[in-house]
C-alpha cells in the first residue's frame, strides 16, 4: 500500500484526475470555467497548465449539447470527465444522459460503449437556494445502464473517480460541495477504490445506520452520540449507488436486526426508499423493527439562514430517531 | 422555406467522372429504394413490428454524401435512417434483421429501426430523439481532431430538427472548435405531419448555420451529383481543418411520416411534381443520354437488385428471434 498523506476532499479528487490524465491520454476534461479559471470551487486547478486546452476543454454554457459532444467522443475513443457545474443542472443533460449514454451499448450490443463520466458538485449549504443545492441522485440511478457512485471521504473520491474514468460505461460521480475542504488520509499514488464495493465505517450492534455521501458524516457523529447512551451503531456507506452492494448492507442488518437508511436527496421517492425495501426483503426475518427512512425534506431548498438548515437531518435527530428505534418506541 | 420542388438553387452543372461512378451511384440509390419497398411491404403485412420511418425519394442525399466518404468516416443518422445505413456501407441482411427485431441484427433485434448501430462501417446510429444524432456526430468529429487522421463526420436530420435547440448548442461548439463535420439536413418539407413553413421563423433555414459563420449552402436533395459536389467542398473543408459546414438538402419524403401514414395534410399535385424530379430516374436518364449506361443495363441492375433485396427477406424471415439471454446482454459493458 502506498503511503497516506492528509489532504481535501477537493485535492483527492484531483490527485485521480492527474493520475488518470497522466496515465491515459484518451482521458478528456469538458466544463464550464475548468480550463484557464481552475474551476469554480477550484476543483480542476492546476489541470489546464499541464495538460492544454485540447485535454481540459473550456465549454460554453451548453450542458446539453456539450455532453451529447461528450457522448460522441466516448463512442470514438475518449474518455470524457464531463462537469456538471451544480447537481442541480444535469437537469439540462437528461436526454442525452438517459435516451443515448445509458441505452448505446445495450442498444449496439456492446459495439459502441460510452467510458464517461459526469462529475456534479451538490449539496445543500452556503444559501445558494432552490436551484444550487439539490442532490437529483435519485434521477440518474433510475436507469438502467447508468453507475452511480457518491464518496463521502477524500480516500473514496480519489478512488471512485479513477474507477469511474477507468470504468467502460457512463458513471455519475456526486461530490458534495460542503466536503471540499474535508481533510484526511488519502492514499499517495494511484489508489482505485472498486465501484459497487460498500464499507462499514463503523462497528456496531444494536442498529445499523446506512447513509451516502455528507450524511455519512452525520451518521458517524449520531453514533458518537448514541455510545453515550450505550446504544452501538453500526455505520455503513454504500459509496456506490450502483450497483448497489446489497451484501454488505445486508451483512450489517442481520447483525443488528435494525436498519436506519439516511440520505441527502429528496426523501419521495427517493434512494431511501430502495435502499429500504432492498434491506426489508433480504433481511426480513431478521429485522426487529421496520427499516426507517431519514431524507432531505420534501421542499424546494429555500435560502435564507433560517429556514436552509431545516433541510437535512442532523446528528441530534439522527441520534434521537435511531434511540426511538432501538428501544422499541417506533 | 417551402416545400416547392421549383426553389432548387441553381448551381454549377454537376458531372461524373465514369460509367462505373455513375453506375455505383445508381446502384446505391436503387439498393435503398427496394430495400424501403420491401420494408413497407413487410410492415405492412405485419412481419415487421412497431413503426417504421422510410426514406424513398431522400436517396440521393444518404448516397451522395456517403459515397465521398472513406471506411474510417463517420456518420450519424436521424429515425429516418435505413438510407444512411446502406449509404454508409452497412449490411442489407443485418439492417433488414434488426428491423425485423432478428437477433442476427445489429442489436440483436434490441433496437429496432430507430435504433441501428454499425461501428465497422463507422455508423453511430440511427435515433429515436429528433437531433439526437447531431451531437453523437459531432462529438466523433472531436475525437477525430485529436486522433488527427483526417475523419470526418456527417449528421444527417430532417427539418423537423431544425427546431432543436441542440443543433444550436452544437452548432456553436462545432464552430468555435472547428470540427470536422459535416450538418446534413434533409429538408423534405415535414416535421411529422405538419409542414415546415407551419412551425419554422425565418426567410431560410440556412440562416441557423449562418448565424454561426459555418459555410452554409441550399442543395438540390433530389440531384444526387450536386449533392456530391456540395458534400465534396465540405468534406475537404473538414479534412484540411477549416472545420463544420451546413447542407441543407432539399428532398421530398413520397411516403408519410411512417410507413401506413395516410398522408392526408399533403398535397397531391405538390407530390406528383416532385415524383418527375424522382433521384434514380434523374441519374438513369442522364447515364443514358451521356451513353454511359445503356436501358438494358440499367434494366439489368434493376434487376439484379431486386433479386438481391428479396434473397435478404427470405433469410431473414428464418432468422431466429432473439432468445431469454439477449434480455440483458450488453446492459452495462
Amino acid at each position: 500500500m502506498p503511503s497516506p498523506h492528509t489532504i481535501t476532499y477537493r485535492a483527492a479528487v484531483l490527485e485521480a484526475l492527474f493520475g488518470e490524465m497522466r496515465r491515459d491520454g484518451s482521458v478528456i476534461l469538458m466544463g464550464e470555467d475548468i480550463g484557464a479559471a481552475g474551476g469554480v470551487f477550484k476543483q480542476t486547478e492546476g489541470l489546464f497548465a499541464e495538460f492544454g486546452s485540447e485535454r481540459v476543454i473550456d465549454t460554453p454554457i451548453s450542458e446539453s449539447g456539450v455532453f451529447g459532444i461528450a457522448v460522441g467522443a466516448a463512442m470514438t475513443g475518449q474518455r470524457p470527465v464531463f462537469e456538471v457545474m451544480f447537481g442541480d443542472f444535469i437537469t439540462l443533460i437528461m436526454d442525452q444522459l438517459v435516451n443515448q449514454a445509458a441505452k448505446i451499448n445495450y442498444m449496439s450490443a456492446g459495439q459502441f460503449r460510452v467510458p464517461l463520466v459526469v462529475r456534479t458538485a451538490v449539496g445543500v449549504g452556503g444559501n445558494l437556494g432552490p436551484q444550487h443545492s439539490q442532490s437529483l441522485h435519485a434521477w440518474p440511478v433510475h436507469i438502467p445502464g447508468l453507475k452511480v457512485v457518491m464518496p463521502a471521504t477524500p480516500a473514496d473520491a480519489k478512488g471512485l473517480m479513477a474507477a469511474a474514468i477507468r470504468d467502460d460505461n457512463p458513471v455519475v460521480f456526486f461530490e458534495d460541495r460542503m466536503l471540499y475542504n474535508l481533510r484526511e488520509a488519502v492514499p499517495e499514488g494511484v489508489h482505485v477504490v472498486p465501484i459497487g464495493s460498500a464499507t462499514v465505517k463503523r462497528e456496531g450492534r444494536d442498529v445499523t445506520i446506512i447513509a451516502v455521501s455528507r450524511m455519512v458524516h452525520t451518521a458517524l457523529a449520531a453514533a458518537d452520540l448514541l455510545a453515550k447512551e450505550d446504544i452501538s451503531a453500526e455505520v455503513v456507506d454504500p459509496r456506490s449507488l450502483m450497483p448497489l452492494d446489497v451484501e454488505t448492507l445486508v451483512a450489517s442488518v442481520k447483525k443488528t436486526s435494525r436498519a436506519i437508511v439516511v440520505d441527502g436527496g429528496y426523501r419521495q421517492y427517493g434512494i431511501t426508499g430502495e435502499i429500504a425495501a432492498t434491506v426489508a426483503e433480504h433481511a426480513f426475518d431478521w429485522l426487529d423493527a421496520p427499516v426507517l427512512r431519514i431524507g432531505g425534506a420534501n421542499v424546494p431548498i429555500p435560502f435564507s439562514k433560517t429556514l436552509e438548515p431545516l433541510v437535512l437531518p442532523d446528528a441530534q435527530r439522527l441520534a434521537r430517531d435511531a434511540t426511538a428505534l432501538v428501544r422499541g418506541q417506533r | 422555406m417551402t416545400s416547392s420542388p421549383q426553389m432548387a438553387t441553381v448551381s454549377p452543372v454537376p458531372s461524373i467522372a465514369s460509367a462505373e461512378e455513375g453506375l455505383r451511384l445508381l446502384r446505391a440509390m436503387k439498393l435503398i429504394r427496394a430495400f424501403e419497398e420491401q420494408v413497407r411491404n413487410l410492415s405492412a403485412a405485419g412481419v415487421i413490428p412497431g413503426l417504421v420511418h422510410l426514406c424513398a425519394g431522400q436517396e440521393a442525399v444518404a448516397v451522395g454524401v456517403c459515397s465521398l466518404l472513406r471506411a474510417d468516416d463517420m456518420i450519424a443518422s436521424n429515425h429516418r435512417g435505413h438510407g444512411h445505413c446502406l449509404a454508409k456501407g452497412g449490411d442489407v441482411g443485418r439492417l433488414l434483421a434488426e428491423i425485423m427485431g432478428r437477433r442476427t441484427g445489429y442489436g440483436l433485434g434490441r433496437g429496432g429501426s430507430l435504433h441501428i448501430f454499425d461501428a465497422a462501417n463507422g455508423n453511430l446510429g440511427t435515433t429515436g430523439i429528433v437531433g439526437g444524432g447531431i451531437p453523437l456526430a459531432t462529438g466523433a468529429a472531436l475525437s477525430a481532431k485529436r486522433q488527427a487522421r483526417g475523419q470526418v463526420t456527417a449528421a444527417f436530420f430532417g427539418d423537423g430538427a431544425l427546431n432543436q435547440g441542440l443543433l444550436f448548442e452544437v452548432m456553436n461548439m462545432a464552430a468555435i472548435w472547428r470540427l470536422p463535420v459535416l450538418f446534413v439536413c434533409e429538408n423534405n418539407g415535414f416535421g411529422e405531419f405538419t409542414a415546415i413553413e407551419d412551425v419554422t421563423a425565418g426567410a431560410d433555414p440556412l440562416a441557423r448555420g449562418q448565424a454561426f459563420g459555418i459555410p452554409s449552402e441550399t442543395v438540390d436533395g433530389m440531384d444526387v451529383l450536386a449533392v456530391r459536389m456540395a458534400a465534396q467542398t465540405a468534406i475537404e473543408r473538414a479534412r484540411e481543418g477549416n472545420g463544420p459546414s451546413f447542407l441543407v438538402c432539399k428532398t421530398y419524403r413520397y411516403g408519410g411520416h411512417h410507413a401506413g401514414d395516410k398522408q392526408d395534410y399533403k398535397d397531391a399535385e405538390e407530390a406528383k411534381a416532385w415524383r418527375l424530379k424522382d433521384p434514380i430516374e434523374r441519374l438513369s436518364r442522364l447515364l443514358k443520354e451521356s451513353g454511359l449506361a445503356s436501358e438494358a443495363a440499367i434494366a439489368a441492375l434493376t434487376q439484379e437488385i431486386d433479386r438481391e433485396v428479396r434473397a435478404v427477406v427470405d433469410l431473414a424471415k428464418v432468422t431466429p428471434l432473439p432468445a431469454d439471454d439477449d434480455f440483458e446482454a450488453h446492459l452495462y459493458a
